[in-house]
């Protein structure tokens, strides 16, 4: 009998990294960071965090600067979307190594 | 104090839903169901009840508004008819599969087409397989005590309800109807405490796509997958009938009226022919039964209250004595037969029971169905042994 | 009260009336008064349907020393109340009135003008020009309803006027009440039935 003790008497997701399994091997195009146009690096900081407050897979970490996890990250490209500053840039996967897991600073 | 008014069931049910202080309000009005949100915004309006009633524009949009609601934590309720309830299916479907405790108040009516605004219960039996319980209703005392067990027994186990009552004949119908103390209804129903909380410290994603396979979530714990949920929501209702009882015995407790019962049973002692039907029209059945008694047969009545979950052992019990088992359907599953006979023979044939079964459809679009027409079609079909083809039909001139 | 506490007996009224002169009020207040006169069961309910002000419509009371059980339509009355008398050109009154049963009538004629060849009792009342003695006019329309309890009160002596009075106190505001009860008092006053009338 299912009584209040079920904690599955209906189904829910939490909003946690890794929610929906390993999807960083879905990944066709990476998330680049541009660190002089992100807002929260540029004004040294605790703000805007769009990316984090988007991100379906709560990849992205709030920080100076923020960080984001590519074992979860899938390569949706909201981020890039909703980034004030354009500070992200989604590129062609292949070209980088897989082995690498935590990206944090790319300046090109 | 409670005291006895003289009122309609729409009244009793705008009223039971008062004194269970539901917060949420959202319903479309329909024929014979608008009396009931019309004087619900009164009691908003009046400050009498502190509540929200949200106006709507269709009846889908009624239970969404409900549906989120019931969701976040507030009780709820909302009331339809026939073709609103049809217009309700898709997210009849989703409350009970998120497993929200809303009730509902149903003034039963035929569906179109052709246009009817009058009794029939083919409105709720076509929303049977959609994981809401159904109680009928036989007259407004029991529309008023069925509201208030409704919200106790939802929340309990997570399952929305339909209050079924008749359209015109219950809903426009005055009655005396003893109206609980608002003190004594408080102190029967508890506040309702929603299984989820969705926007807490963690906040969660409700209701997403489900796989075919269990999966493991974020922290490694295995999750049900779709029909995991959907075998919970299966073995609850299985054992709904014991929450009902109980919240039934314990109604009877506080306020004297005891509703240990699934089935409706009227001088069925000793009686090898058992009429069987739902709502109101129990009572036109035990006045047939009584008529028939007067006659020398050994006749009772047996009502079903509760539709879903349906009461199989109980009624298989009720009617082990019976030779003869004559059907009354305000419904009709077209290319087949009334409802309640389905699933009554269903219930039978796991107890190897084989009294004859007669099935008469009876009452569609307001069609009244007397007394005599009940005593007569029970003594037809008992003299042809219910060699009767079924299902009959009583009461169509052409 | 009348009758046997014990006894099941239902007795049927049937209203008639046309949209808007408040028979189903009527049908409802007299419910309330049955009941508080002692009757176990009472219900009330209008012709089921789409009301339309004008259009002729019915209305049932039904009061018992028992719980009530049947809900279908009265067949056959024990009392007919007619609004307005002009319905009897047009609806078959009579024919949903006991052989022996009683009318009751809003006329400013005596009950002899009424009396058929059938072994009814007819009463009526004058509960037009009583309701505009009173004051009970809204709008240009004379409200005669709650005037006609009490000629139902005076010729089927079912339902104490002590009782009707306290129903029609519950249904309205003060002074309204005040308006209606005078008025089924002088409805109940100038009541006349053409015999002594008795529930069969």
């Amino acid at each position: 009998m299912a009584s209040k003790k079920d904690q599955f008497i209906s189904a829910c997701a939490t909003l946690a990294k890794g929610e929906a399994g390993n999807t960083g091997e879905w990944r066709a195009k990476r998330p680049i960071i541009d660190l002089s146009k992100c807002t929260p690096c540029k004004k040294q900081k605790d703000t805007c965090y769009l990316c984090w407050l988007y991100c379906p897979d709560g990849t992205v970490k709030r920080g100076i600067p923020i960080e984001i996890d590519l074992q979860y990250c899938k390569g949706c490209g909201v981020c890039a979307q909703v980034c004030p500053t354009k500070a992200i840039r989604m590129e062609v996967e292949e070209q980088f190594v897989l082995s690498e897991c935590v990206i944090q600073e790319e300046v090109e | 104090m409670s005291k006895v008014q003289i009122i309609n069931g729409n009244e009793t049910a705008a009223m039971g839903a008062k004194l269970c202080r539901v917060q949420v309000i959202a319903a479309y009005p329909i024929t014979p169901q608008s009396k009931i949100p019309e004087t619900l915004v009164k009691y908003v309006e009046s400050g009498e009840l502190a509540a929200e009633f949200i106006r709507v524009e269709s009846e889908h949009s009624a239970l969404t508004v409900c549906i989120s609601a019931s969701t976040v934590g507030a009780r709820v309720f909302t009331a339809t008819a026939a073709n609103g309830l049809a217009y309700m299916h898709e997210q009849l479907h989703w409350a009970a599969g998120a497993r929200l405790p809303i009730v509902m108040a149903l003034a039963n009516r035929g569906l179109g087409a052709p246009w009817t605004i009058f009794n029939d219960m083919q409105d709720s039996i076509s929303q049977r397989d959609t994981g809401w319980m159904q109680v009928y209703c036989r007259d407004n005392q029991e529309i008023m005590d069925s509201i208030i067990m409704a919200y106790k027994i939802c929340e309990q186990l997570h399952v929305p309800m339909m209050v079924c009552f008749d359209g015109f004949v219950l809903s426009h119908t005055v009655m005396p109807v003893e109206i609980p103390d608002q003190k004594q209804v408080d102190a029967f129903l508890p506040s309702y405490v929603p299984h989820l909380q969705v926007d807490g410290p963690e906040p969660i994603n409700i209701n997403p796509v489900m796989l075919a396979d269990p999966r493991a979530n974020a922290q490694g714990v295995s999750c049900p997958s779709y029909m995991g949920f959907r075998m919970r929501l299966q073995e609850t209702l299985e054992s709904a009938g014991d929450v009902i009882l109980n919240v039934g015995r314990e109604f009877g407790e506080v306020f004297g009226r005891s509703y240990e019962c699934l089935l409706w049973k009227y001088r069925t002692e000793g009686a090898d022919t058992i009429l069987l039907t739902m709502g109101s029209l129990a009572n036109e059945a035990s006045l047939a039964v009584d008529a028939l008694r007067e006659k020398g047969w050994k006749a009772g009545v047996v009502a079903l209250r509760v539709f879903r979950p349906f009461p199989a052992a109980t009624l298989r019990q009720a009617l082990s004595k019976a030779k003869h088992v004559v059907i009354f359907d305000k419904n009709i599953s077209y290319g087949n037969e009334g409802a309640t006979c389905t699933e009554t023979k269903a219930a039978l044939f796991e107890g190897g029971l084989r009294p004859t079964i007669t099935n008469y459809i009876v009452g569609l679009g307001g069609k009244n169905v007397a007394a005599a027409d009940l005593e007569a079609a029970t003594i037809k079909s008992v003299e042809q042994k219910g060699q009767v083809s079924t299902p009959q039909w009583i009461g169509v001139a052409v | 009260m009348v009758g046997d506490l014990t006894e099941e007996k239902v007795i049927n009224v049937t209203w008639h009336g046309r949209g808007g002169q408040g028979a189903v009020t009527a049908a409802m207040i007299l419910a309330e008064a049955a009941y508080l006169d002692g009757y176990q069961g009472v219900t009330a309910a209008p012709f089921f349907g789409v009301e339309r002000r004008g259009a002729p419509i019915t209305a049932t009371t039904r009061f018992s020393r028992k719980p009530i059980r049947t809900l279908s339509p009265t067949a056959q009355a024990d009392v007919v109340v007619v609004l307005d008398e002009r319905l009897l050109q047009t609806v078959d009154v009579l024919g949903g009135l006991k052989p022996d049963g009683l009318l009751i009538l809003n006329s400013s004629s005596g009950p002899e003008k009424f009396c058929t060849d059938m072994d009814i009792a007819v009463a009526t009342s004058d509960a037009n020009s009583i309701a505009k003695e009173v004051g009970l006019v809204v709008a240009g329309t004379v409200l005669i309803n709650t005037s006609l309890l009490g000629a139902f009160s005076k010729a089927s002596c079912l339902v104490q006027m002590e009782s009707l009075e306290k129903a029609i106190g519950e249904n309205f505001s003060k002074q309204a009440a005040k308006v209606n009860i005078q008025g089924a008092r002088l409805t109940y006053e100038a009541t006349r039935i053409n015999r002594d009338w008795q529930l069969s």
